[in-house]
This record gives structure tokens, sequence and C-alpha cells, in this order.
């Protein structure tokens, strides 16, 4: 479905804080528009669940309403320990999922 | 199977909001928008009634003062928070004045955050005030408004 683009450092330090920030594409639908030329309201058609892991173990999720822009951009922080993998999953409402992947080595 | 019980947990609280969200907005039907009045009750069933003890403090979000465009009004918040497993950030909620329906977002953070940022881009119907409460895991809750002048709405119509 949707194209999904992040941006996570490959190699840090352990005890580094570093800021991942992701963006996907996405309608982000909220219901709300009128097709302009029937005058009836698109459906809704949101990405509800933002979720960010690292080793399979969640640090960072997000919930998302109507009021979330169009493909989404959502940035946040994780304190490195050791290495492994990120994956980042959008969850839209119909039930999909975008799932990325990272690999993060500790030198 | 770790993967499946976040997953379940996820959809679970997801409910449990939106049932709230869905009860809550049945009952006031007649009002169309949001109000300060409609974005105070949701922030007390997202915050389980705590937001009425709400400090000043802490929380800092950080809006332009004025929006050309509703549609895509950058958002920045962070906490402070030594982000330990004693001491740490559990909850953001982000709620809407004057959107079509209070509810925005809300970042949930662990100590393996690091930090208590996050960074996302909204949609804002008009000029309204944009109030972020922080949950801390001590059960302490910390409120700030935020005013936006909006040129041009974001909400389609």
């Amino acid at each position: 479905m949707a194209k999904a683009r992040v941006k996570a450092p490959k190699k840090a330090k352990a005890g580094d804080i570093v800021t991942i920030k992701t963006l996907i594409t996405h309608k982000m639908e909220s219901g709300r528009r009128k097709n302009k030329k029937t005058g009836k309201l698109i459906p809704r058609h949101i990405i509800d669940k933002f979720t960010a892991k690292f080793n399979g173990e969640t640090f960072f999720s997000s919930d998302w309403h109507g009021a979330v822009s169009a493909n989404p951009y959502m940035s946040f922080s994780y304190r490195v320990e050791k290495s492994g993998e990120f994956e980042f999953i959008w969850h839209d409402e119909k039930g999909e999922e975008t799932v990325k992947k990272t690999k993060l080595t500790v030198a | 199977m770790t993967n499946m019980k976040v997953e379940v947990l996820d959809r679970r609280q997801f409910l449990v909001t939106a049932g709230a969200a869905a009860a809550f907005i049945g009952g006031f039907s007649s009002a169309a928008n949001a109000t300060p009045e409609t974005a105070a009750a949701l922030l007390k069933e997202l915050t389980k009634g705590g937001a009425a003890g709400a400090m000043e403090g802490k929380i800092k979000i950080d809006l332009p003062e004025i929006a050309e465009n509703g549609n895509t009004v950058p958002v920045k918040l962070s906490v402070e928070s030594p982000m330990t497993a004693d001491s740490y950030v559990k909850s953001v909620h982000l709620v809407s004045e004057g959107n079509p329906g209070p509810e925005m977002a809300s970042f949930h953070f662990t100590p393996a955050s690091g930090k208590a940022n996050a960074a996302a881009r909204m949609r804002l119907a008009k000029t309204q005030n944009v109030v972020g409460i922080a949950e801390m895991s001590d059960g302490k809750f910390y409120v700030s408004k935020t005013q936006v002048k909006v040129t041009i709405g974001g909400c389609g119509g």
C-alpha cells in the first residue's frame, strides 16, 4: 500500500540518543471532505496507529486521528544500547500494515 | 510472539479510546465543532480524570504563531524528564479546541525513548488553541495551551 521512508542512523555508540524521522504516503482521508462532482462525503480512511520497535520491543507509539496531515511525518528519539533492528509499523483502519525495518550497529 | 501480543494490546487500547470518543460525540451531537468544553471533556477521558489536576510547565508545544496552510501545521513537542525506568513520560495527548473533532493525536513514550520529544504535522480547521497534556510515570499531569492563527483552514469542507 503506502510507501514509507525512514531516516534512522545505521551506526551509533551505546548511550547515544538518536533521532528517527519517518514519512509515509497516505491520504489520511478525514471523512469530512466532499467529492466535488457528486457532493457525497468521501469515506474516512486513515492510519490510526504508528509503532516503533527495537529488537521486537515497542519504545514509541502514537495514535492518530483525522487531525493528522496527509502523508504523515513523525519524528522521535531512541536511546541506543546495543546492535539490532528497528521495526516501524503503520497500521491503517482497514487493517493494512506497512512495515519498514532498518539495522543499527553499535560501534 | 511478542509482536502479536503488542498488536492486540494496542488495538484494544485504540478501541477503548475510540469507544469513549464515540460515546462522547453522541452526547453532544448538536455541536458540530470541537469547543474548549469538548476538548476539555476529551482530555478528561484520555487522562482518566487526571487532566483536572494538571499543572503548568515541563511540557513545551512548539507550533507556529501563524499557520498559512491549516492542512499541514508542524508541531514539535518536548517534555522535561530524565526518561529513566523510575521517572519517565508515559504519554502526550494533543487536543484541538476548534477542529471538527477534538481528537488530534497521542504519543506514547518509554524509558528507551531517551527523550520525550516528538514532531509531526497536524490539520487545523481554523484559528484556535491546541492543548497538550503530558502524563508522567508518577501519575502527575502537565498541560500547555498554544494559540495558532490559521489563514487557510485544513479540514476540507
